[in-house]
Formats: C-alpha cells, structure tokens, sequence
C-alpha cells in the first residue's frame, strides 16, 4: 500500500456493487479511478475561468490560457519535456494517429521543404511489433497502404518478449519508422525499449513510443528514452477521458505537417495557401477540450506528489501477488512471463486464461464477486493469437490497488474453474 | 455447479439447462447443403472476438436445415444450440415468432415473459437471467442474428 489514506482521494472506491459486495477494482488498465484533485480541477475551471483560450483580452481568457498551459507544462514534466513538446489529443490513439497522418500527409507532399524528411513511399519500410495495441498497429498498416510502403513487424515468443534476434533484418537501412509500445497492455512486460531505440537511430528511423500503459505507472523520462515521439493516454493515469497528449522532439513538430486543419494553428492563410504555426499549435486547431487538458495536468501533480518512484515499487507488489497467485492455481494460464513475478520488467498486470471457460464467463464470476477485470482481446489481437487465444482476462492495477484487491481477484479465480464444471 | 456464490444473479444465469447445452452444444458442424434455397452468414461480436458461421436450408416455408460453427462464450453456444432445437424444421413464420419473443425476454431485464411466450421459447426460458447483464445480451443474440441474416441470404437465393 503507498499511502494508508490514499484510497479517500478516490470517491468511486467507497461504492459497492453487486449485492453489496465492496468494489474490487482492477481494470485500471483499462480506465483508471479519478482523484478527487482532478475531479475538483475540472469543476473550479468551469466555476471560476471558463473561458476561450489563447484569444480574447479579457481576464477569464488570461487566466484560462494560464490554467491549460500551465497543464501542459505539468504534463511536460511528469515524462521530461518541454512544454513546447506536448501536444493535446483528444486520447493516445488520436496522439498516434497524428504522427501516422502527418507522416502520409508529407509523403503526399504537404507541409513543403521542411516536411520532406518525414516522405516514405515504395521500399521504405514501417516497423512494429507483434504486441501492440490496436491503436499503435492499424494507423502504421493504413500509412503503408496510404504511402506505398511495408508494414514489417518485430515477433515476440511465447513468453510475450519480443524477439530481438533478427532486430537487424526487421529494422534496417529502409525502415523510415519503428512504432512500439513501452509497456504491453496485455503481458505488462516492459519493452527493452534501449535496444530498439539504439537500432533505430543507427538507420535514421523515427521511433514512436506507446506510453499508455508505462507513464501511469513507471517514471518516464522521454529525454532518457531518447524517443521522438510517445503518446500518453489521460484517463489511464488517473485524469479525464477525452485529453491525451502527443510528446514529439520539436523540431519533428516544428516540421510534421498536421492533419486536422483549420482556425487556432496557422500562421496566415490566403486563398491559395497556409503556413502553419510552431507546435504545438499547428496540431490544436478547433477548440480543444481546456477542462479535461486542465484535468490531465492535475492528474500529472498528483502522481508526481506521490513520486514516480513509489508508483512504481507499489506496481512490483501488487505484481508479485497478482502474478505469482494466478500461477499457482491449477487450469489457469497467466499470459507472459511466469515464475519473475517480481522481476523488474513487469507492470502489475495479469492476463489469464481459465482452460475451458470462456473470458466472458470467467469475468462475469468475478463480476459478481465484486471483482471488475476486463474481458476479450483488449485490443490485441494478434498477440492473443500468436499464444492461441483469442481472448482473455486481465487484472490491472493502479496506486490506489491494495495487497488485499489482489489476492480477492486470485481468490475468485480460483473458484472459476469449479463453476463451470471443469474441475473437480 | 459449485456453491461458490450464493447470489441469485449468477445462478439464474447460468441455469443448468445452459451448461448442458454450452457443454453438448446442436447443431454444431456445418451441413453441406443442396437445396434450392440456402444461406449462410458469419457474426463478429466485436467486444471479445467470439465468432458464429451460421447455415440453413430452406424447402419452402420451412426451416429445413440449421447448422453452425465457431466459438464463443457459454451463453453464445447454448444460445445457438437451443435456437437449432427451436427452430429447425419449423416454418418461418413460426420461427419468426420465436425470435420476437427471444428478443423480448433479453429485454425483459429479467423479468420472466407470459406463458404462451414461455411455451414459445422452451428451453430458451433459461436465458431470462441473461437479460440483467446488459453486456452479456449480445452474447445470447449472437446465433440469432447470424440465423436471422442466413434467412435473409437464402431468401435472395431463392428469389
């Protein structure tokens, strides 16, 4: 447990659920809980400065520009940027999208000289991996189809770590863009993102990093990395849905052609042509959504108030009881790496798999233990294939999981088989 | 079933008769088909994956043949074991009034339906406690649809 009283800050965790039950939540992966800091962030934005940003002389306007800036500058922080260096989206699969569109609007010649270095086309080859999300899979195979270029794809064995082996062939002299996540949603394995990173830079690729699931729940510092760009998700690390954010070098920004256009984000416009402004402006235009960014920076002090450092020591222990739980309960197959719990290249994640029993039936059991984990795919598909499923059930935590929410999920687990018949 | 859980919602759920049919499911394998009138159709539930390819056989007005494959959960393969035992070799019209009635009783939020629609549905009835999980819902509907589309396929067949 972090902090004995850290569960108050989360008004949702008092409720109970089926038939009284107190709430066992551990879909975090998911959705996170929301603190009662960002909740009060959104409310005081709306109750005191509601107004238009970045526009208007009045003192609502000042101090509502303040406000959203000063988030960003709080989001900056927590992963190691500049302000300058983040961008709002309205969640990460928009924030990778808008790497993947910028990157097909150069090669289709927009954005002029400066966007040049971003054109691939026929031969050039795109780069993922076999464990990512939906969201950091199908926007590259688009760009492909778009662009002309390959789509290639680094495996991972049957543990879920990828295959570093072939690195070399995978990621070569016509690989423009190396796309993977930080941490798998599905496995909680934490990429060996220095090798790939290495890789990429010694044949001039881009690398974009899926930090979804990483910034919630490890220190992240973007510089470290040396990643060009990462997308961050606000609602999995305790702020609001609807706000996400891009992180990109800036002078990447500076040059990546947007690919939503309009008012906010140019520089001057006649009846044949625009020039854009400097990010992060040139990729905000339209109104953004000021309450929820200003909810997502709250949510970046409130985790930095804990310490990164903390967040992720709580991780190792709630995956050691997770993880190492799940294992010994005969007829279920924890997905990823079995037997270093508490190794250090895990996320307190569990995704199980009950032989015999639907994931579907599986979650509906705990659901009415109180126990709420996600069901199906999550959104990795290929993955569950590659270990020959196509679902499973996965536990996910967050700071406010205690020791006691883990061993309530591997306790109802266990009696999953039993219901169904599958054992005796 | 085990007594893991003395909640209602659970139990009534997963009665018995859906475990016997999850477990033995009918109508399970696709039957080749040379009939004037056939169609087929292939549902996604999108949220899991779960997968139904579903197959009938019209001689006129009846159902002739009902066949399917794929995989789901417990609910989806009870759910179309039992509409195979409802609905094969009955007429559509019938048929039709069978799935009027399934659809009403997934909405009924659990609560059960009339006799003469309890009679309709036979073993169907078991799916009552379905209704209180809303998510669950596509799950049972699943085969359903894919029967309802294969009807349509084998119509424009026959036409």
């Amino acid at each position: 447990m972090l902090l004995p009283d850290l569960r108050d800050d989360f008004p949702l965790l008092a409720r109970t659920v089926r038939n009284g039950k107190p709430l066992v939540y551990l879909d975090s992966g998911a959705t996170s809980q929301k603190p009662r800091v960002v909740l009060d962030a959104e409310r005081e934005f709306y109750e005191l400065h509601n107004a238009a940003v970045q526009r208007g002389a009045h003192l609502l306007a000042e101090e509502a520009t303040a406000l959203f800036e000063g988030a960003r500058a709080d989001v900056a922080t927590l992963v190691g940027a500049s302000q300058d260096e983040i961008v709002w989206a309205e969640n990460a699969t928009a924030a990778l999208n808008l790497v993947a569109s910028g990157i097909g609007n150069a090669s289709a010649g927009i954005g002029g000289a400066e966007a040049e270095r971003f054109r691939i086309g026929p031969g050039d080859e795109i780069c993922v991996t076999e464990t990512e999300h939906h969201a950091n899979l199908v926007p590259w195979q688009a760009l492909a189809t778009r662009t002309g270029a390959t789509l290639r794809w680094i495996p991972v064995d049957d543990d879920g770590r990828m295959v570093l082996d072939s690195l070399e062939s995978h990621v070569n002299e016509r690989t423009k863009v190396l796309a993977f996540t930080h941490v798998s949603n599905i496995t909680g394995l934490i990429s060996p993102v220095a090798a790939l990173v290495a890789r990429a830079k010694a044949v001039g690729a881009l690398t974009v990093l899926d930090g979804c699931q990483s910034v919630p729940h490890l220190p992240v510092d973007v510089a470290a990395l040396d990643v060009d760009f990462m997308a961050l998700s606000a609602h999995k690390m305790l702020g609001p849905t609807g706000i996400g954010a891009l992180y990109g070098r800036k002078e990447l920004l500076d040059a990546l052609p947007p690919s939503i256009f309009g008012g906010g984000a140019v520089k001057t416009v006649t009846m044949e042509e625009t020039s854009w402004l400097e990010a992060p402006m040139r990729f905000e235009a339209g109104t953004q959504p000021v309450a929820q960014a200003i909810g997502m920076g709250a949510a970046a002090r409130y985790l930095m108030e804990i310490g990164m450092d903390r967040v992720e020591a709580h991780e190792r222990e709630i995956a050691t009881i997770l993880r190492g739980g799940v294992a010994e309960i005969p007829g279920v197959r924890l997905l990823g790496p079995v037997g270093d719990a508490d190794s250090r290249d895990v996320i307190a994640i569990a995704a199980v798999a009950v032989d015999g029993v639907h994931t579907h039936d599986v979650g509906q059991v705990l659901d009415d233990a109180g126990v709420a984990v996600r069901v199906g795919h999550h959104c990795g598909q290929p993955l569950h294939r590659r270990f020959g499923l196509t679902g499973s059930t996965r536990a996910s935590a967050h700071v406010y999981t205690t020791p006691d929410d883990a061993r309530a999920f591997v306790e109802a687990l266990a009696t999953v088989p039993a219901f169904f018949g599958v054992r005796a | 079933m085990s007594s893991t859980s003395g909640s209602s919602g659970l139990e009534q759920m997963y009665q018995q008769v859906i475990m016997d049919h999850a477990r033995l499911p009918h109508g399970r394998g696709l039957v080749d088909l040379d009939l004037p009138a056939s169609g087929e159709s292939h549902q996604v539930n999108t949220t899991c994956g779960d997968e139904i390819r579903l197959r009938v056989g019209l001689d006129g007005d009846r159902i002739s043949s009902l066949s399917w494959e794929g995989q789901g959960c417990s609910i989806s393969q009870a759910s179309v074991s039992v509409l195979h035992e409802l609905v094969e070799g009955e007429r559509l019209a019938e048929a039709d009034r069978t799935m009027d009635a399934f659809r009403e009783l997934m909405q009924s939020k659990g609560e059960p339906l009339d006799d003469d629609k309890e009679d309709l549905l036979g073993d169907a009835t078991a799916f009552v406690g379905v209704g209180k999980y809303p998510a669950r819902i596509k799950c049972a509907m699943l085969g359903w649809m894919a029967f309802k589309d294969a009807v349509i396929q084998a119509r424009k067949d026959e036409s």
